[in-house]
């Protein structure tokens, strides 16, 4: 059996990315326990991945980690929190061990993923997320002299495209699906916030020359073993594309599984939190894009406010809540200028895969009027990711809404399973080191 | 990511440089993770542990999320052939 153990913290932070980070720091200044448990191997969330443990990359993805180190945060990085077997108690499994961690206050910055829409050959391999790619190539993929085609909407396009071509990939042209006249309006309310001009205009110089064309979203990649093409709509005509990678994201979708399994209340697929950041769990907060998808400058202010609010330190909580209002209002500017076309749900052929796992095509989810009749007769959503990748884009398809959560929230080891109910039960100690 | 060491996936010597995670071995070695249920071959895709698709055996551990896992010297990777 793997090895079992148990911790204790004042608080408990769940994810490392900005919002947990500093959420964990803000913490710190009242309480002396503070921990940040985190599947990945280290500290920074997807926004900050491989960034600032050198101190070589971004000043504030370094300066934020060397505030955690200051600070004395626990880390436990590579833990995957899968289950609440009670009330202030959660379950993480790592590698070769799982750990009981209880909590007197719990903070809830579980990020977001890219939302993935199905269209003709999107399962190929080297077919991935924008995202997924820059974090692949962030883990040691070597990209240089690579052809990667980038398609479908937001910033985070713009962002990886920089970040590839900076290591030396050859971006033959960029597709966002959303209109020129919303992409302008966009561009005038960046000019209401000052660093977010830095911001794109850092980005304008990595991305001088490339092809950006709005109006635009991949119609089918081609490939046999692996992707060879794609084929691009752009102004009502189709064009076809050579290229190595074609990386894919449609805006972020925040994870909301945990809150959910607590009992947070959602609202619009959002965690519904007050002016401190409280769910509508006492002692629960939730911080970052969770909350509402508003980038890392958000994030790290919603971060603080929780950190300080979960440790009494009110005032100080609302002395950011401007701040907050001003990021807030960006990110409403976001969805509104990257909500995606009705064409794009009308990508699919018939035996277009919906649900990776388990091979469901579309097909055969049309027939269906909701994801819970879909999930019983089809198996969609059944697989190893929960959902996670066809569920937001059934929402999005057909307009249906996810069900409930139910534990595990991701496939854990039985024996981690079964420790955890022996465990729960049996020893009262404060560490257990069954093995 | 400087120094080089080699793994091997599905028995072939891959070298990778230290960091590189166990997806990226997998792709350097112009393999696919995993053949899906109805015959596909697939290879990673969200690149932060949530879609599962690039699963493989790695050191006889099954279902390993391969962009989870970071490579060390002589680990045996074995995907979907």
């Amino acid at each position: 059996m793997n090895k079992y153990s148990r911790q204790r913290f004042d608080v408990l932070v769940v994810g490392g990315g900005p919002a947990g980070m500093a959420a964990a720091v803000s913490a710190s200044k009242s309480v002396a326990r503070v921990a940040i448990v985190d599947e990945n191997p280290n500290l920074g969330g997807q926004i900050w991945r491989g960034e600032g443990s050198d101190g070589s990359h971004s000043t504030e993805a370094s300066s934020w980690q060397s505030r955690v180190r200051t600070a004395g945060v626990t880390l436990l990085c590579g833990k995957r929190v899968f289950h609440q077997p009670e009330d202030g108690h959660l379950l993480a499994e790592g590698p070769d061990d799982v750990i009981e961690l209880s909590y007197r206050a719990l903070v809830l910055a579980t990020g977001a993923r890219e939302r993935f829409l199905p269209f003709p050959g999107w399962t190929l391999p080297n077919v991935t997320g924008a995202g997924g790619l820059q974090a692949l190539v962030k883990s040691g993929l070597p990209i240089h002299g690579k052809r990667v085609v980038l398609a479908g909407t937001g910033p985070l396009l713009l962002a990886v495209a920089a970040y590839l071509r900076k290591h030396g990939a050859e971006i033959p042209l960029i597709c966002e699906q959303t209109t020129r006249t919303r992409l302008l309006k966009f561009g005038m309310i960046l000019l209401g916030h000052p660093r977010k001009i830095a911001q794109s205009l850092r980005l304008k110089k990595d991305i001088a020359g490339i092809l950006f064309v709005p109006n635009s979203w991949p119609l089918a990649a081609h490939g046999e073993k692996v992707l060879e093409a794609v084929t691009i709509s752009h102004g009502g005509r189709s064009e076809t594309v050579e290229c190595d990678y074609l990386a894919c994201g449609f805006h972020l979708v925040p994870n909301v599984e945990l809150p959910a399994l607590l009992g947070c209340r959602l609202r619009c697929g959002y965690v519904q939190v007050d002016d401190f950041q409280q769910t509508t769990v006492e002692k629960v907060f939730c911080a970052g894009e969770p909350v509402s998808i508003g980038g890392v400058d958000l994030a790290l202010v919603e971060g603080q406010i929780a950190g300080l609010a979960a440790t009494g330190r009110t005032l100080e909580a609302k002395s950011l809540f401007d701040q907050r209002t001003k990021f807030r209002r960006f990110a409403h500017r976001l969805d509104q200028a990257f909500c995606l076309r009705s064409e794009l749900r009308s990508l699919s052929s018939p035996d277009t895969l919906v649900c990776r796992c388990e091979d469901v095509p579309y097909s055969r989810l049309r027939e269906h009027t909701g994801w819970r009749s879909a999930k019983v007769h089809t198996r969609c959503g059944m697989g190893p990711c929960q959902g996670r990748v066809c569920g937001p884009a059934t929402q999005f398809l057909f307009k249906w809404n996810p069900d409930s959560v139910r534990p595990p929230i991701f496939p854990a080891r039985v024996e981690n399973l079964a420790a955890s109910s022996l465990e729960g039960q049996s020893i009262p100690a404060v560490t257990g080191g069954l093995q | 990511m400087s120094s080089e060491f080699t793994v091997k996936v599905n028995g072939t010597p891959v070298s990778v440089p230290s960091g590189a995670t166990v997806a990226v071995a997998v792709m350097m070695a112009g393999q696919s993770c995993r053949i899906s249920i109805t015959g596909e071959p697939r290879g990673p895709l969200c690149g932060m542990g949530i879609c599962f698709e690039c699963r493989a055996i790695v050191n006889g551990i099954a279902h390993s999320r391969t962009c989870q896992v970071v490579c060390a010297p002589n680990m045996e990777v074995r995907t979907d052939e």
